[in-house]
């Protein structure tokens, strides 16, 4: 939004631009496809036949310039960690991350060596989906929740 | 300009050659290539994972390809030191969590034959039942992966319906989708309930037909044939010397599957084909896979009718505090996509002294450089695919 971004008076107006905005961001949530262990074949699974992720207006993108939000799908480990940060960094603003699992969210059983413990070390995180692997509704949730969240945020006002 | 290309410079001047024709003439005799050396991975979207590979080209052709692997390594041998026995079962679930039960039953074969325990016959016939399933469901992410990489989306689809109704299977009896925890060490954790049963044959009797589906897809489509035959070939003597297992060797015409090969459990009261193919390129790997896919169905329907007609108990006597005598053990068993071994050192502790897992997709992704040598850049996408690597194994 440039520089007009969170500087205008609040009143109807640019309560109903923000509006429009947010209606336009979440309606169209464009993830990373993030994938690092099991909890990646939950979301495949949740973009595939019966979940169906297309309905919300979530598509999958494989490259980090075109997606809005990173969803962080598995274990990170120490290894994968700058990759991550990168990806992260090469997406366009606005842009949120879901923490998909027990691993990304907390480390989960992985307390070893080489297992990051919860990927809120690296990036930061606005939704957190629990399970080891949450099943792809609670992606869902996870998702809508999101959702939720954008439709709070002031993009003119003050 | 260099001492030799001013030197070339002057004798064709001297010649009397026009200006441009000297360029182009010394630009012809110095012109040289040299190796690119690109990336892939580890954020890929066909890499099935964490995989990262740094590939050495010559303009579109592969000379040389280096495995770059350990994004995913999360110490499972390590932290199943700190475990009791029983609690290492989950942790062999996410190792490839494509099939979980098969990892599961690895393990618990393994330490029941270091321990001599005796598991019921219909607690193995559970088993055997469950790991099956994984087998299809995993043969059937394969599928989906595999040809959406080659691009064809809508088998990714068709497949996802298929595994869905598998893994509702699972829920079913254990509770879980994706990481079961089901198998026990002496049987498994519960008889299955009221109904699954008839669910099963359920899905036997629609799953050969839905195989008929992507047929009609893949089968004799002309991309698909043109993407993967005569791609990424292995000879079988390269393959076993590179320790290849699985349908990966299958598909160079080795007949070599421990469940007929090394029987154990009750694979030897069961009546199934090997799929054995020998083309030995992806296109026999894929043929290998869609058979297996139906010869596990056939398996199941064989389970399902022995546990029809029998009752009795699923789990042998074990005590809770579980100590198995000193000693050491390596059992391995067909897993979906190789040999799958487990090797146990136990100090006569309730805790394994040292767990080593030898997986079928670490030994397998070490022929990839042999494969795709000599081929253009997107036959390693084929590959890939074709080997049906999963990271969580690799790096363990």
């Amino acid at each position: 939004m440039g520089v007009i971004e969170r500087s205008l008076p609040d009143n109807k107006l640019t309560e109903m631009i923000d509006k429009v905005v947010n209606w336009a961001r979440a309606s169209s949530l464009w993830p990373m496809t993030f994938g690092l262990a099991c909890c990646a074949i939950e979301m495949m699974a949740a973009g595939a036949s019966r979940f169906d992720f297309d309905r919300f207006g979530v598509i999958f993108r494989a490259t980090p310039r075109q997606s809005d939000v990173m969803i962080v799908a598995g274990t990170l480990t120490l290894k994968m960690a700058p990759v991550l940060r990168k990806v992260y960094d090469q997406m366009p603003e606005p842009r949120w991350v879901i923490s998909m699992g027990s691993c990304a969210n907390s480390g989960g059983i992985y307390n070893t060596y080489h297992v990051v413990q919860g990927v809120d070390k690296i990036v930061p995180v606005d939704v957190y989906v629990p399970g080891c692997p949450p099943r792809p509704e609670g992606l869902m949730y996870g998702v809508i929740k999101l959702q939720e969240k954008i439709f709070q945020m002031k993009v003119l006002r003050r | 300009m260099a001492v030799k290309e001013e030197q070339q410079f002057k004798e064709l001047m001297a010649k009397g050659t026009s200006l441009g024709q000297v360029d182009e003439d010394i630009m012809r005799q110095n012109i040289r290539t040299q190796d690119l050396w690109v990336n892939m991975g580890p954020q890929h979207p066909s890499t099935h994972g964490v995989l990262r590979l740094i590939l050495a080209l010559q303009g579109e052709r592969i000379v040389d390809t280096e495995i770059v692997i350990g994004y995913l390594h999360r110490g499972t041998e390590k932290l199943a030191e700190a475990r009791t026995y029983h609690q290492i079962i989950p942790l062999t679930d996410r190792l490839d969590y494509l099939a979980s039960p098969a990892m599961n039953f690895g393990y618990v074969l393994a330490v029941e034959k270091l321990a001599g325990i005796e598991v019921p016959e219909r607690a193995e016939y559970i088993r055997v039942l469950m790991a099956e399933l994984a087998r299809i469901s995993s043969h059937l992410l394969w599928l989906a992966t595999h040809a959406l990489d080659i691009g064809a989306m809508t088998v990714f689809l068709y497949c996802f319906r298929e595994r869905e109704m598998v893994l509702d299977l699972f829920e079913m009896a254990t509770g879980g989708r994706l990481t079961t925890s089901y198998y026990r060490i002496g049987g498994v954790a519960h008889d299955l309930p009221e109904g699954f049963l008839d669910k099963v044959k359920e899905f036997c009797e629609i799953f050969p037909k839905r195989v008929q589906d992507y047929d009609d897809l893949l089968y004799s489509n002309r991309i698909w044939l043109s993407r993967t035959v005569n791609v990424a070939k292995i000879s079988a003597e390269k393959g076993l010397a590179l320790g290849l297992s699985g349908p990966s060797i299958r598909g160079s015409g080795v007949n070599w599957d421990l469940r007929r090969a090394n029987p154990y459990s009750v694979y030897d009261k069961l009546d199934f084909e090997v799929a054995v193919f020998d083309g030995c390129d992806v296109y026999a790997r894929y043929l290998v896979r869609r058979k297996e896919m139906l010869e596990s169905c056939k398996i199941v329907k064989q389970c399902v009718e022995y546990l029809e007609k029998t009752e009795g108990p699923v789990m042998a006597k074990v005590p809770k505090v579980f100590k198995p005598p000193a000693g050491e053990v390596y059992f391995a068993t067909e897993a979906p996509k190789g040999e799958l071994g487990y090797y146990i050192v136990s100090d006569g502790s309730n805790k394994p002294y040292r767990l080593k897992i030898r997986t079928p997709s670490f030994a397998n992704l070490i022929a990839l450089p042999e494969m795709v040598k000599g081929q253009m850049v997107a036959d390693v996408i084929a590959a890939i695919g074709s080997i049906d690597v999963v990271l969580g194994e690799v790096d363990r």
